[in-house]
């Protein structure tokens, strides 16, 4: 398909300044075991192409499932009225900003690919899994599922520009529902934030074999648990709570395109201006966040973003101080600051916007052990289970599954019903403690929702486990 | 696109082998979208897309995959023969399936409404010039969308609409700004530009210094559109048979007695007069109208054919996720007319945004006020507020706090298009109520 695309492409060149090709072929296989019932399998295979042209200083695009030669004529000729219609009314010249005739291969790196247990295997595997969860009479319902992804994409410009790229993911899912009375509790393996790039490899990685029993005990344990105390307090962060405060509260108040007012009608603006890059304190000195879509195990690696633009490591976030915003190449230059490559589109049928790809919180020099005696009360949270920010990505309210208070140093009993807020702009500048790398895991999220139209993205998110204070904590109802 | 899914659904009845039967939905769209930001085009195109999910069963067997059709018959044939073949490989490493239920008696339908929409070059020109001097972000959504359900059984359903969705902000400064929507089947100037006029008032009163609305209680005034996220969230495993049946539903306490909402309360899935098919992928009709709510009680789930044959009921045609997909709730006595001075002193809420449970078995949510949210004095309106958290559950907002439900009902279709254009929609009242908590 790839040389018969790269050969269609040639064929129908119009007469524009520039036109691009991205192909997308993106094949999903689902596969869950509830109650240790086989659920349906679904696979599902997207395959289609997006092609965009700049014609003037219009910019137009058009995707079609139809990869015939006469199905990308048609839609180069839609994208080409589209960039018609639109000259003299953008945002930009788009007419200046051409992509890179850049040629490149990417690859993921895969252990054990999905492939090497077959179909029956793997649901042998979820089924043995999920009948270790029901352990009690309270356990009233549970799943064991895993996700298996392999994408490719293929970005071919009229300037002789040809990037080839195939992905491999797997996301493996868990939850064990405890119920007595009108109380129901849930422990999830991660909240459904362990997928990673790779085989399945990823499954010895995460604990998953160790994980049914635990999640039980967990959700038993939560149904007599008292409440989350209230006040304002000391709080640990699990890795799977970190990477929602990472991706709500820095990642998307410091997307360009959030700045620029684009998403400002739907997914929502930024308490983050401008001029805040190279100067603002956005968090004590032990803040360090980088964009960093070169580590191979995360979500959102990649070698080039859907612009063409190569991947690199940056800091956007050093000692506290933010430098730089996650901004791509269209956004750079419609704001004239430096950001990141990070446009990126869910699949062929959305054009690329800014999203945040992989965002991580650098390691420090505490160990949990240390973090946990410097408090004197105070709780350590676990994993999410409610998300909640103003559209301005400043005021929030997030929820955990598992909580457990911690008294003069010492971890004591555990709570359930577990919250807490805060604002952004002041929450950070409390970082009072960053685990070490010992404490980092790698997790993600395939489910990021921004964008008009909308689209649904995989971010990567990689966090030590951290210390705040003065935290506004309480419990539910 | 009808005649072609039918060749396609035909096609795959010619492959069957033995006592192979299937199940096969369509979904398509031909959609042009235009991103606004600045009263300026930030992204504008088409997309065109088709595919077909199909379940291929052997007794109790099945497997079900998805593939994206090209629209060239001979490709697709292909396709759908690859898909077939990898069904069946599929299923002969599966189990038998004990809920497995689709439809095996045929109960063909159409709706087939003829597109009356605006050339698309119009409506840009028409959304350009309504914006003139105002900061105006949104996505013009537009175009034909269709759905279609094949069995082996000899049903076939069709489904073809063809919509627009104009979803929009006027901006005054930082996060003060006016949201509105504009969608339906046929474009009006006049109504179109009535909107952008009624926006245009609120965006005036948006320009006064913002009330700074300490934590608290208040009188509010929620409007359908504010409503509609609040009530949205039980559409978030709150109505379905298997949320209710594994106890993780947030209605758990309601439909176990402890907990009741006011005898006004009334929400039922009103396919009948929502924008949705009325089928479902495994071949069940939907019933016009499935009450599940009744004064203030719960009467009734969505039920899927999956949970029905796994707890022993009748299913009601509900999708696998068993969400409303045509909600719809019942007017209360309140006229809309007067409602500023009938809150007296609060908050208007024009919108909400981003909520979230903050305790599922109180039914009890956060989220934010967006948008055109005022603060009201004596019954007059006097400053926007800046954005304020609440979290406040839905047993006293639509039950213990509630001073009553809006006479007026708006109907709203969804903006959403996630993968593709959503045919959802929301028929609701304003609700008026008594302390409601702000949290941050």
């Amino acid at each position: 398909m790839i040389d018969q695309l790269e050969s269609r492409f040639r064929a129908i060149q119009p007469d524009v300044d520039f036109v691009s090709l991205r192909y997308v072929d993106e094949r999903h296989e689902n596969l869950a075991v509830r109650q240790n019932i086989v659920q349906p399998t679904s696979t599902s295979r997207d395959v289609g192409a997006m092609l965009t042209v700049i014609d003037g200083d219009g910019l137009g695009y058009a995707a079609t499932s139809d990869l015939s030669e006469s199905g990308l004529r048609e839609a180069v000729k839609r994208a080409t009225a589209w960039a018609r219609r639109t000259q003299g009314r953008g945002v930009a010249d788009f007419g200046s900003m051409p992509l890179d005739a850049r040629q490149g291969e990417y690859q993921s790196q895969v252990g054990r690919t999905w492939d090497s247990l077959s179909l029956k295997d793997k649901i042998d595997l979820l089924r043995e899994h999920a009948g270790r969860i029901k352990k009690d009479d309270r356990i009233v319902d549970w799943v064991a599922a895993l996700t298996g992804v392999s994408s490719e994409s293929l970005l071919l410009t009229s300037n002789g520009g040809r990037l080839h790229q195939r992905f491999r993911f797997v996301v493996p899912h868990m939850v064990a529902i405890a119920n007595e009375g009108t109380e129901t509790q849930r422990r999830t393996l991660g909240g459904y934030g362990m997928g990673r790039q790779g085989g399945l490899e990823i499954l010895d990685e995460i604990g998953f074999t160790a994980a049914p029993e635990r999640l039980a005990d967990e959700a038993l344990e939560l149904l007599s648990a008292p409440d989350c105390p209230e006040g304002t307090m000391d709080l640990i962060l699990a890795p799977d709570q970190m990477i929602l405060q990472i991706h709500e509260s820095i990642g998307h108040p410091i997307e360009l395109d959030r700045i620029l007012g684009d998403e400002r009608n739907y997914a929502g603006t930024s308490f983050v201006t401008l001029d805040m890059f190279g100067s603002y304190q956005y968090g004590s000195e032990l803040l360090n966040v980088t964009f960093d879509p070169t580590r191979t195990d995360e979500l959102a690696s990649y070698g080039f973003d859907d612009d063409g633009m190569p991947a690199e490591r940056e800091y956007v976030i050093k000692e506290g101080v933010l430098l730089r915003p996650l901004g791509g190449r269209t956004s750079q230059v419609r704001a004239g600051v430096p950001g990141v490559a990070n446009s990126r589109a869910s699949s062929w049928n959305r054009p690329p916007i800014d999203r945040m790809a992989n965002l991580n919180l650098e390691p420090g020099d505490s160990s949990i052990a240390s973090m946990v005696q410097s408090v004197e009360r105070g709780v350590l949270m676990e994993t999410n289970c409610s998300w909640s920010i103003d559209d301005s990505r400043n005021k929030f309210q997030f929820g955990c599954e598992h909580g457990r208070v911690i008294e003069d140093g010492e971890l004591k009993h555990v709570v359930k019903k577990c919250n807490y807020r805060g604002i952004s702009a002041t929450f950070w500048r409390n970082l009072k403690g960053v685990g070490t790398a010992e404490t980092v895991e790698v997790m993600g999220t395939p489910h990021c929702g921004k964008g008009e139209p909308n689209q649904m993205i995989r971010v990567g998110h990689a966090s030590p486990t951290c210390l705040f204070g003065d935290v506004e904590v309480f419990a539910g109802d | 696109m009808q005649t072609y899914f039918n060749e396609v659904a035909d096609h795959i009845t010619s492959l069957l082998q033995g006592n192979e039967a299937f199940t096969c939905t369509f979904d398509g769209e031909e959609s042009d979208f235009i991103r606004f930001n600045q009263g300026k085009v930030r992204q504008a195109g088409a997309v065109s897309q088709r595919s077909l999910q199909l379940d291929l069963i052997e007794g109790m067997r099945h497997a079900a995959g998805a593939i994206v059709l090209s629209g060239e018959r001979e490709e697709d044939h292909a396709r759908v023969a690859g898909l077939v073949k990898d069904l069946r490989a599929q299923r002969a490493e599966l189990p038998e399936d004990p809920y497995l239920l689709y439809a095996t008696e045929p109960h063909d339908t159409e709706r087939v409404d003829p597109s009356r929409l605006p050339d698309p070059v119009a409506a840009l020109g028409e959304i350009q010039s309504a914006a003139g001097p105002h900061d105006l972000v949104g996505l013009y959504a537009a175009g034909g969308i269709h759905a279609g359900f094949a069995n082996s059984f000899g049903q076939r359903n069709w489904f073809s609409t063809h919509s627009y969705n104009f979803d929009w902000s006027f901006y005054h400064a930082t996060d003060k700004a006016v949201k509105s929507g504009y969608a339906g089947f046929e474009w009006d100037p006049s109504r179109f530009q009535r909107k952008v006029d009624e926006a245009v008032r609120k965006l005036d009163v948006l320009q006064r210094d913002p009330h700074e609305v300490p934590r608290g209680h208040y009188r509010v005034y929620l409007t359908p559109d504010a409503l509609n996220e609040m009530v949205g969230m039980l559409s978030w495993g709150g109505f379905g048979l298997k949320a209710l049946r594994t106890k993780q539903t947030p209605l758990l306490k309601l439909a176990e007695g402890e907990a009741a909402f006011d005898d006004s309360v009334s929400i039922a899935e009103n396919t009948a007069e929502g924008a949705s098919p009325n089928f479902q992928e495994s071949g069940f009709l939907r019933p016009d109208r499935v009450s599940l709510i009744d004064n203030g009680h719960h009467t009734a789930s969505l039920v899927s054919p999956r949970s029905a044959k796994e707890f022993g009921v009748e299913t009601n045609g509900a999708s696998a996720g068993e969400s409303p997909e045509s909600l719809d709730m019942a007017a209360g006595g309140l006229p809309e007319e007067g409602m500023i001075e009938r809150l007296g002193t609060g908050l208007y809420v024009g919108n909400l945004h981003y909520l979230n449970w903050s305790d599922l078995m109180a039914c009890k949510t956060t989220g934010m006020t967006r948008f055109a949210t005022f603060w009201v004095e004596d019954g007059e309106i006097a400053a926007p507020v800046n954005v304020m958290r609440f979290d406040e559950s839905l047993y006293r907002v639509l039950g213990s706090n509630l001073a009553g439900l809006t006479q007026e009902r708006d109907w709203l279709l969804s903006p959403d298009t996630y993968f593709h254009r959503s045919t959802h929609s929301a028929r609701l009242p304003g609700a008026l109520v008594e302390d409601f908590a702000f949290t941050l």
